[in-house]
This record gives structure tokens, sequence and C-alpha cells, in this order.
């Protein structure tokens, strides 16, 4: 994995340091709070509902060992014993003391993390595909690129005062993982006749104006990605919309101008900067790359996996639902969910980070990632340690079986923690989970994906979840509005409003129904929630929440 | 027509913790509600912000937020004010630890 040279310590030291100045100039009242907010968001900090929170970035969700137990000791020392894992890849503290966020950074900086760029219109921490350099379906490893980008825009002078934030991933496979489609921009690593290139994508976003990406270019070489990139943030930079926040994102200015008439900008734009680029980004790229390499994989590793795997059924529910295909015979990438039944999603203990982190180190090459539907994956896993790795996180209430069914909720904090929530999304998610378990339905529904956001920020992915939830505040009360037929993959689709939301008490028997309606509906158990509503349309799922006379009137 | 006053209270963030605070009748800033000055007169609500907005040095962001008058003092007219005065509901931290 990628280890900070000395560049990079000096920088992160720097404005550690700067930032414990500012924070002492803060409590001694020579600074306001108006100079002193967007130097704390500089670094990550937010002031929330109840407390401050720290945004620490998680560089396309990549962790060795030693840094998951610096989050876990961070938790327990500064905050309250847990972190809050987010669908952008970040650890979020909840209750850090203002006095106490120098020393937290300094403590992330020994071990190479930081909180840069988690905030402010600049180019946010670039996020991939959580399975990446492990999958079976991979053409290439995306994150030698999220890296090259990474160290590209970390305060890339002409890109610090864009007119709206940026967000960027990248996926290395077909099965698009990183959602992709709802970034600013998104890249797709693809194989053409041998040749390895990216089909880049442009304008896609969740929030108030959702919309999915186009495509500007089905395939950039790699050696001309950033300067390619270079021109669509000139190009954003410069035509982008400063007068109104609401539409000052990319994905406004392609809408406005046209995918045509960006296409033609950005490719002027590209000949003129093209020649600035004199390879010096293709000799980083090869030095990253190698950082990236895979690490030593075992010969034999499955040895007795297949008779163990037939011996004991929960530890077969739980490979057949958390476990995916290595690109490695005898590997797999074990993802653990931090969605227990009940529990808040995303979150963590420090005791849970530990065992992860041993579980890490001891038997999966030191390798830990963060995927955007807030779990924890193991990418590089002998499959003879499989048994032994489920027994361990079964004892820490990690071993729950339940990736990608509908308990896997996606979750903002919502008005539990966010100063800009309209209504709670946590309790929701717990609830969904807890009933479905009770019911002893989850696994005959099979793949189904729920995302809740807090607010019409989305920060909770609704727009693309096969059931999407948003909560708002309707003349004073906690009112949920549904969203049906989402999709995050390659086939990205923004869900459909079903119609008028529902009371926080009403929200998690429609769902209910929604899911019984889906089992009655379906032509046979392979065919999923999505690919149901793909059939059928809005119609018999709006009859189950509605009923069948305020339907039609709904319809209207 | 004017609308009726609604009774406020000068609420914020403390500035070391970022936890909820209301200001009181004697200029303090208190962790609970129920000893928050209740102001029922609007050109007084603006005063009693403006001597809020100039401590910085203990607060951040304050503003007036709407109550209702109930059985033990003051009370949140608006949920999200009510989650602020008492904590998040996934665990019992924040306020209700204190409590
Ligand atoms: C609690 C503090 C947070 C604040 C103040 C905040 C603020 C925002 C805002 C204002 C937007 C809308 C941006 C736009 O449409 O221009 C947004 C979008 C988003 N945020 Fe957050 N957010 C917070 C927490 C989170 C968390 C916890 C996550 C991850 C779980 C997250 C991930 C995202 C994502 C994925 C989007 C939508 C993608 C897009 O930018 O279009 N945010 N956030
Ligand atoms: S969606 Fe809204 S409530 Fe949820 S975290 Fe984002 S800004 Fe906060």
């Amino acid at each position: 994995m990628y280890h900070y040279n000395a560049f990079d310590r000096a920088f992160v030291a720097e404005r550690s340091a700067q930032f414990r100045a500012q924070v002492e100039r803060r409590i001694d009242g020579s600074l306001t709070e108006k100079e002193f907010k967007p130097l704390r968001l500089m670094n990550g900090l937010y002031l929330q509902l109840h407390a401050y929170m720290l945004r620490v970035a998680i560089p396309y969700g990549t962790l060795n060992s030693a840094q998951m137990l610096q989050l876990a000791m961070i938790a327990e020392r500064w905050d309250k014993g847990y972190g809050h894992f987010t669908t952008r890849q970040n650890i979020q503290y909840n209750w850090p003391k203002l006095r106490d966020v120098p020393d937290i950074l300094d403590a992330l900086a020994e071990v190479g993390l930081h909180a840069i760029q988690t905030s402010g219109n600049t180019i946010r921490n670039v996020t991939a595909d959580h399975f990446a350099g492990a999958a079976a379906d991979e053409v290439a490893d995306p994150r030698p690129m999220a890296e090259l980008i990474r160290q590209w825009s970390t305060d890339h002078p002409e890109f610090q005062f864009l007119p709206r934030k940026f967000k960027i991933a990248v996926t290395g496979s077909p099965n698009d993982r990183a959602v992709t489609a709802a970034h600013d921009i998104g890249l797709r690593i693809i194989s053409r006749g041998g040749d390895i290139g990216y089909c880049v994508l442009v304008g896609g976003g969740l929030g108030r104006t959702p919309m999915i990406g186009k495509v500007l270019a089905d395939f950039v070489p790699e050696a001309d990605v950033l300067p390619y990139l270079e021109s669509i943030v000139a190009v954003y930079n410069l035509l982008g919309r400063r007068d109104n926040k609401y539409k000052a994102r990319i994905k406004i200015t392609v809408h406005e101008t046209g995918i045509d008439e960006i296409r033609r900008l950005v490719e002027r734009e590209f000949t003129a900067r093209k020649v600035a680029f004199t390879g010096i980004d293709q000799e980083w790229l090869a030095g990253i790359r190698a950082q990236f390499a895979p690490p030593v994989f075992e010969r034999d590793a499955a040895a007795a996996f297949n008779a163990t795997y037939a011996a004991q059924p929960a530890f077969r529910a739980f490979v057949d639902t958390n476990v995916a295909e290595h690109r490695q015979p005898g590997y797999a990438i074990v993802s653990i969910s931090l969605k227990s039944h009940g529990a808040t999603p995303g979150d963590a203990t420090a005791a849970q980070m530990r065992v992860m982190a041993d579980l890490a180190k001891t038997y999966a090459h030191d390798e830990l990632r963060i995927s955007h539907e807030q779990n924890v994956i193991l990418p590089h896993v002998p499959k003879r340690h499989l048994a032994t790795i489920h027994a361990a996180l079964h004892r820490a209430d990690l071993a729950t079986a339940n990736i990608g069914l509908i308990s896997d909720i996606i979750a903002c904090p919502g008005m539990d923690y966010c100063a800009l929530a309209t209504a709670r999304s946590i309790p929701i998610a717990q609830e969904i989970a807890t009933r479905f378990e009770a019911l002893k339905v989850e696994h005959d529904v099979g793949p189904l994906k729920i995302k809740i956001s807090g607010c019409i920020n989305a920060c909770g992915h609704h727009h693309v979840g096969h059931i999407g939830i948003l909560g708002l505040d309707r003349a004073g009360a906690e009112n949920y509005q549904i969203t049906l037929g989402g999709d995050g993959t390659e086939d990205a689709v923004i869900g459909a409003r079903a119609g008028p939301g529902f009371g926080a008490r009403e929200i998690v028997p429609a769902v209910e129904r929604l899911v019984f309606a889906y089992l009655d509906l379906r032509t046979s158990p392979e065919e999923t929630f999505l690919d149901t509503y793909r059939r059928l349309g809005m119609a018999p799922f709006k009859a189950a929440l509605y009923g069948r006379g305020e339907a039609s009137v709904n319809a209207a | 027509m004017p609308r009726p006053f609604t009774p406020k209270v000068v609420t914020a963030s403390a500035l070391l913790e970022g936890d909820v605070v209301y200001m009181t009748p004697d200029n303090r800033w208190s962790r609970y509600l129920a000893e928050a000055e209740v102001i029922e007169y609007e050109p007084h609500a603006q005063i009693r912000l403006l001597d809020a907005e100039m401590q910085p040095d203990q607060v951040v962001g304050p503003y007036l937020a709407d109550v209702r008058f109930g059985a033990n003092g003051p009370e949140p007219a608006h949920f999200r004010e009510a989650f602020r005065m008492k904590g998040p509901s996934n665990y019992a931290h924040g306020k209700q630890e204190q409590a």
C-alpha cells in the first residue's frame, strides 16, 4: 500500500502545527468564529448538533492495521470509544473537544492519516472500489490513479477555491462498486484490445438535484488522464456558477452548458495543457504503482476450507453472504458488516477496530478497506483462515451475515448528529433491521439496498437505493419520503418518488409492505427486488404502499 | 397582520465542547433548557441575541429558538430543539450521560 513520502509528511506536520496555533488563537479570542470556521473546516472539523465532529480522510478507503489501531486509540482517548465509518470512506469522530483536536491530528499524522480536504470547495478525498486490487472481475487496480489524483489535487493552487466541492471516484471493474456515476468525475478503467484506458464520466451527483454522470470521453489513454482531468476542472472553474450555491456543482454546469459543448471546451483546454505535462506524472504513477504491488500470495491458500464449509452451517451462511471472489486462487475477500441488527450503521467500537486490525495483521496481509456501504473489508484472505476469522469476528459481534441484504443499510448521521438534518436516519435504519430480523425473511428476500438520508443533501445515497428513504420536516414532524428503483452500479439510475411521505411511526410498516409485495410479485427467488421493480414498474408497489384507491389518486 | 410572537430562548454551542447551551436571565450559559431565560417580547429577544453574539469566547452560532411553556418551564417547540436538548437517540451520549 501507499506510504507517505518525506514531502507528504512535512506537509501534514506543518498543517497540524498551523492548526494548533489557530485553535489557540480562537480560544484566546484573537480569532472570531467567522475567521476560524473556514480554517477548521479545512482541517475536517465541523460543529454538529451536540458537539464538534472530526472527519478523517481514508484515501480510497485503504488502511493497514497500525492505522486502524491508531483510529481505535483516538476513539478511546479523545472520543466516546467508537468511530463512525461513512459513505465517503471516511471515519468521523462525533465527540472531540476543540482543545484536543490538534493532538488528534498529530496522532493521525503519526500513521500517515489526516483530515485535509475533507471539506471546502476543493477536490475531496478520492474514492475507489473497496475491492480494488483483489476483485476477480477487475481490469486493473484503480488505486494508483486515485493516489496520483490525490497527490496532484492536494493543495493544487489553481483548485483551492472551486465554485463548489468536487468529488472523484475510480473503479477498475466493470461491476461498479464505487458509484462512479454519482460523482463530479467518475473514472472507469477499461481494456480495449489489450490497451488500458479510462472512460470519463462527468456531472454526476446526488444532493438536491440528483443526476447520473454523462460520458465525456469513452477512452482516455492512461498518460492523458491527469491533463484531461485538469482540463475538466479548469473548464468548470471558469464556467461553474458562483452566484448560487445550489447551482454550483459541475452537474449543473454540464446540464446548463450541454455535454457536447463541455467536451469541446475540455478538448480545447486539453490541447493547451497536455504540453505542460512533461511526463513527470507518469513517472510518479509508475512509482505509486510499485507501492500498490499485490502482496506475495501464499500457495495452497485454501487448504481445508471446503471441508469446514461443508461441515459448519453458520460459517457457510457467513461465507455465502459476506465473502466475495478474489482474483487469486485460494483467496477470498471478506466483508465485515458494521450493521449488526439494531446497531448504528457504520459504527465500530475501539475494541472492534482492534479485532479487525489484529485479524488483518495476523491472517490477511495487513490490509483493510472501508467501503462506501459503511462496512470494513479484509481484501486478501487465504481461504484456509476464513473459519478462524469468522470465529473471531463472531466473538466481537462482527459476524453478521447480511452483506447486500435488507439490513445492510446505508444511513447518514441525520438529526442525531448533523446540524443540517431535517429528520433522523439512524433510528429508522435500526428499526428496519430489527424488524426484518424478527420476521426472519432477510435471506429469502435476497439482495436489497435500502439507503437513508436525513435531508435533501443525500449523504446517505437515498437516490440510488433500491428503496431510498429521505427524512424531511413536514409541518414540524419527521416525515419520510420513499423513492424506488434507484441503482448505484454501472447501470446507475436515480430512484423515482413513490408518493406522499410517511410519519416516523409509519415508515417501517410501509417498507414492510413493499417487501412483502415484492415477495408476492417476483417470478422466482432469483428475481431480485430491483429486477421485479424494473419489470413491473411503480404501480404494484404504490398499491402496496397506499392501497389501491389512493394509488390511482396519487398517480395523477 | 403581524403574527403573534412565540416565546424564545437564546441557544448556542459551547466553544470548547460544542455542547448545547442556553442563555440564562443572569447572563450565564446553562446546559439545561429549564434554566434558560424565556423571552416573550420581540425587541428584547433581539437585544439578548446581540448580547450572546458579543460572547464569541464562550459560544458559537447563537440563535433564537421557539419554546412553549410546559409543566417544568420551557419546552422545545420543534423536534430539532428537542433532540438538541436531549442528545442523540442511538446512544445515551451527550446530555443524557450527564443527567
Ligand atoms: C455531518 C456533517 C455533514 C455535512 C455538514 C454534510 C454536508 C453535505 C452537503 C451540504 C451536501 C450536498 C452537496 C451538494 O449537493 O452540493 C452533501 C452531500 C453528500 N455528502 Fe455530506 N454532509 C455531512 C455528513 C456526511 C456523511 C456522514 C457522509 C457519509 C456517510 C457524507 C457523504 C456525502 C455524500 C455521499 C453526498 C452526496 C454526493 C454529492 O456530493 O453529490 N456526508 N453533504
Ligand atoms: S444527508 Fe443531510 S442529514 Fe444526512 S449527513 Fe448529509 S447533510 Fe446531514
